[in-house]
């Protein structure tokens, strides 16, 4: 019998392994936007589990609207990291520091 | 243990080892593939979640569109990798660590281990009706100003995209199509009054000489 600790379980595993992407990805921005994309795919995990366990509509609603927002968002952030690669000939982070910040 | 869990510690297993890839490998063509994994055996861990729509909806969304998006300037872009790679192996034991502990923390602090509950019956075969059903009732009911903001969201990135990306090459021929609109008759075409025949040539004196 699948229960809710199943489901958030592999939901924290997949967010804490997006976790430790960041970290040892640094450079990479593509990378960095795969992660983030593991990071959202683990909450929406979660959301499906609770939608589902407490009987609530909402929760898949949600992750509805979650997909749609992070679809906006990796289109934004490519288009961003072509023209980046275009200005700068690299995606390296730690070369991206023209605004002294 | 019942055939639907043996199936959800296989997706489960699939999912992690493939998110473990999209982390590790070195190529990011790979790693989008490895992602592409990770969001297909999700999709059938959600499936047993009795969340039809949104399973489909994430193989449609994600592997249909983003992931090709992302293999796509992946491999448009001409990367050199081995600046990128550098302080991989240094960062390693930072992120593991961080990650443990993050782990650890989500599953004994947050309580897992206290939300064993069993799964009662698909509340939307219990309300009579399929999973999408279900949901579009609450979509286009309760939530329907969010759904309209939704599409308004992803028309803004779309008008934002495309401005991001659009090059104008210098030295090349276009058309621009609003001057064509524009352009006024006078523009192309000059009326000159004149008269219609020409006067005849004033050689009629010499002309007598002829018989």
């Amino acid at each position: 019998m699948i229960t809710l600790a199943h489901f958030l379980t592999l939901g924290a595993v997949l967010f804490c392994i997006a976790v430790a992407g960041i970290f040892i990805n640094r450079k990479n921005v593509i990378t960095l936007l795969m992660a983030i994309e593991l990071m959202l795919l683990a909450v929406n995990t979660n959301f499906v589990a609770f939608s589902r366990f407490l009987g609530d509509p909402s929760g898949q609603v949600f992750v509805f609207f979650i997909l749609t927002v992070a679809a906006a968002e990796s289109a934004i952030g490519l288009a961003i990291l072509v023209v980046l690669f275009r200005n700068r000939a690299t995606i390296n982070v730690t070369e991206i520091d023209s605004m002294k910040g | 243990m019942s055939f639907q869990l043996i199936c959800f510690y296989a997706f489960a297993a699939i999912t992690v080892g493939a998110a473990l890839a999209v982390i590790s490998v070195r190529s990011p063509v790979h790693a989008a593939l490895c992602l592409v994994l990770t969001f297909f055996s999700t999709a059938c861990t959600w499936l047993l979640a009795d969340a039809e729509f949104l399973a489909i909806a994430l193989v449609l969304v994600y592997v249909g569109a983003v992931m090709v998006l992302f293999l796509f300037v992946v491999m448009m872009l001409d990367l050199d990798l081995d600046p990128l790679r550098e302080g991989f192996v240094r960062a390693l034991p930072v992120g593991i660590v961080v990650a443990a502990v993050m782990l650890v923390e989500m599953l004994g602090l947050i309580g897992v281990r206290s939300m064993q509950l069993p799964a009662p019956p698909d509340p939307a075969a219990a309300a009579g009706m399929s999973n999408t059903s279900w949901l579009a009732n609450a979509l286009f009911s309760q939530f329907l100003l969010p759904f309209e903001v939704a599409a308004l969201i992803l028309t803004v990135a779309i008008v934002a995209a495309i401005p991001l990306t659009l090059r104008r090459r210098t030295g090349t021929r276009t058309q621009n199509p609003g001057r064509q609109v524009m352009v006024q008759a006078r523009d192309r075409v000059r009326i000159v009054k004149m008269a219609a025949e020409k006067p005849a040539p004033a050689a009629d004196k010499t002309g007598e000489t002829t018989p």
